[in-house]
């Protein structure tokens, strides 16, 4: 035995020090000093966070505006994981069906991927306008009267929907694909022996082989949906009529306009409250329906 | 060793010695500023060249931020104690940094404020303490197209003019075509504090203790805001606006008269291809006219309080820095002497700009509120919904009454 692997214990955690302390100065006391903050009413420039306990908390469950917000991210939530993960799935079939030229669509759909959210939302402010938009401009061409898509209170968390699919279909059809791949073509030709047809095999082979894959899939999706903001902050600010406002929003606002720390600390605390409740629920849950090999 | 000791005492002489070197009588202020950004950074420069000639012994370090990001980049400054020696804050704001005892007083008798126009040295006042010396200010006027003003053969605006006047006028230029429109004024927390006062309303009671925002002059001054849009449409609604910014709507062409900032003269020089002038803005039963100030201050944690207050003062006070600023257009100085008068007097269009004088008789000025901009947020939800025509004038001002009151007294 050498000198290096006798103290191997000390290189590991003299190589883990800079990942660490990155971590602890970067993530871990930011965090923790979110959580002492929700418990004060600090407002930045006041000097020194005052101790308030749990009043944040109280009037943030006290306050009309919370729910209505919450109820705005679960609408968000139940449009959009349907679509996402319906939309993805059928194209990462697709994808794995060697249809010819589908290398070149995949790098089109992968496109929205690599655009920076902000600029993303920007050209689809303008495409969504009501009165000069590109959609209703094609609309019109075959004689429909578009709506205000960001402008009509009934048609806004809509749109921010299919733009955010629009996004994400790429990144997460790939993903998808990405688990298809991993299916060991031999199953497949077991069951045609076994004259099982196209439904029966995707039913009982592909789904269950690739729930592990769909399962992270929805993980993901549900916390990028509690998280939603760049797109409504660009397209709608929260408007028309509070319809978009949704609570990573309403954080920014908090914090950064009103300069309200402690109660936009406190938000983000429930928030991670949330996003935790939620993950630990569809551990439990995925014993019934994701399957492991 | 001793060699490599040597060294060791020679650097530490060295770098003492530098570092006293570079201490030597030039006072160094920091200012922090938003307002010369985009366009104005060469005044300010000149204007602080100008300071430091008359002030040797002081040296000022600009800095500048755009608009967006100055509030949380000067917050997070404070907090850090950071702070620079002078910075800018708008009367928005003002309230709020002079309540959390971020910025110091600034002793009026010992630095020159004798220029200073008396209404913007009180909005930076609170009891009988100054604290911050106002540089420049703004108010709003009415701006018309006079190309469509001859097109619908009505006469232009004059100063007398009521919201009646204005309506003869806007319907007959909404009448020329149908996306031409007669007048602009945003239905907004903001324009919503001005047209109440202008219809003998107000926000609050006098002593600022209470809200009153659904009084009967609240309301109906409401109604006529949204009649404008709903009723007789010669204000486009957002679906006919389509995301249009109203200034752009202006310099298309198709908007008789708009109610904006004094700040727009220089764009609308530069990119209106039609004649336009201003008047004074037309009031309901009295005229109100926004005001709007940008003030420096002093930080309460700066070390050099005396040398940068002394530069808050020039830059407020004196005539020099007051005639580069109306020389370069840049919004109106409050050292208003005859001369830096006529200077920004003589810059044409619009031809008259003594109408921004005028205003001057009837500022009004949003309730001093340290959460004002919470205040304007919660309002603004209840007038969207009145112009929506989800509720009525009425109920939206009793509804945003009954929750504002509770909310913030």
């Amino acid at each position: 035995m050498n000198k290096l692997q006798k103290n191997i214990g000390y290189y590991i955690i003299l190589f883990l020090i800079p990942t660490v302390l990155g971590y602890v100065i970067f993530s871990l006391l930011p965090m923790l000093s979110a959580f002492y903050l929700s418990f004060t009413s600090w407002d930045i420039i006041g000097g020194a966070p005052e101790w308030i306990g749990l009043k944040n908390y109280v009037d943030i469950f006290k306050s009309d505006e919370f729910y209505r917000v919450f109820k705005n991210t679960l609408k968000f939530i139940v449009i959009y994981i349907p679509m996402i993960m319906i939309s993805s799935s059928c194209l990462a079939l697709l994808f794995d069906a060697k249809v010819k030229g589908i290398a070149g669509f995949r790098i089109l759909l992968f496109i929205p991927v690599l655009t920076s959210w902000v600029a993303g939302s920007i050209i689809w402010r303008s495409a969504l306008n009501g009165q000069y938009g590109l959609v209703n401009n094609i609309l019109a061409l075959i004689g429909i009267d578009g709506p205000g898509w960001l402008t009509d209170p009934s048609w806004s968390m809509i749109s921010i929907v299919m733009v955010s699919v629009w996004k994400d279909i790429g990144f997460f059809s790939l993903i998808i694909f990405g688990g298809l791949r991993g299916i060991d073509k031999k199953m497949y030709e077991a069951a045609e022996i076994d004259g099982a047809n196209k439904l029966q095999i995707i039913k009982n082979i592909t789904l269950p082989l690739v729930s592990p894959t769909l399962f992270f899939v929805l993980i993901i999706t549900i916390i990028n949906s509690f998280q939603l903001f760049p797109q409504v902050m660009v397209m709608t600010g929260g408007g028309p009529l509070g319809s978009t406002q949704v609570l990573v929003e309403r954080i920014y606002v908090y914090g950064f306009r009103y300069f309200n720390m402690g109660y936009a600390t406190a938000l983000s605390i429930i928030l991670l409250g949330v996003i935790v409740s939620v993950t630990v629920l569809q551990w439990i849950l995925q014993k019934k329906w994701v399957f492991y090999e | 060793m001793k060699k490599l000791l040597g060294l060791v005492l020679t650097v530490i002489a060295v770098v003492t010695l530098s570092a006293c070197g570079g201490e030597s009588d030039v006072t160094e202020v920091d200012f922090l500023n938003y307002s010369s950004n985009g366009g104005q950074e060469e005044t300010l420069a000149a204007m602080v060249a100008a300071f430091e000639t008359e002030n040797p012994d002081i040296k000022v370090n600009i800095e500048t931020l755009g608009y967006d990001d100055y509030f949380t980049q000067l917050a997070i400054r404070v907090a850090g104690n950071q702070a620079p020696d002078v910075f800018e804050l708008n009367i928005e704001n003002f309230r709020a940094y002079a309540d959390k005892g971020a910025i110091s007083e600034i002793d009026t008798s010992e630095v020159d404020v004798s220029n200073i126009h008396p209404t913007t040295l009180d909005a930076f006042k609170i009891g009988d303490k100054q604290y911050g010396l106002p540089t420049k200010f703004s108010n709003v006027v009415l701006i018309y197209n006079k190309d469509l003003f001859d097109d619908a053969g009505v006469s232009y605006p004059t100063a007398n003019w009521t919201w009646d006047e204005e309506l003869v006028a806007a319907q007959a230029i909404s009448a020329l075509g149908d996306d031409i429109f007669g007048v602009f004024r945003p239905i907004q927390t903001w324009e919503f504090y001005k047209t109440v006062v202008q219809n003998g309303g107000s926000m609050m009671n006098a002593a600022q203790t209470e809200f009153t925002l659904n009084s009967d002059e609240n309301v109906e001054a409401l109604e006529m805001m949204i009649a404008r849009v709903n009723d007789t449409n010669v204000t486009p609604t957002a679906e006919q606006l389509g995301g249009m910014g109203d200034w752009d709507l202006f310099l298309s062409g198709r908007l008789g008269m708009i109610v904006t900032g004094i700040w727009a003269f220089g764009t609308f020089a530069d990119d209106a291809n039609f004649d336009w002038d201003i008047q004074v803005e037309p009031g309901i039963t009295q005229k109100a006219t926004h005001f709007f100030s940008d003030a420096v201050v002093v930080s309460e944690s700066s070390n050099e309080q005396e040398a940068a207050a002394k530069f808050a003062a020039f830059l407020a006070g004196s005539e020099e820095a007051a005639l580069l600023r109306a020389n370069a257009n840049w919004d109106l100085p409050v050292a208003l002497t005859d001369e830096v008068k006529a200077a920004y007097l003589a810059i044409t269009p619009p031809e008259n700009k003594a109408a921004v004088f005028d205003s001057l008789d009837s500022l009004v000025m949003p309730p001093s509120l340290e959460k004002f901009g919470e205040v304007a947020d919660d309002l603004q939800s209840f007038l969207d919904r009145a112009i929506a025509g989800e509720i009525t004038a009425q109920e939206a001002l009793d509804q945003a009454q009954a929750l504002i009151a509770e909310k913030y007294n």
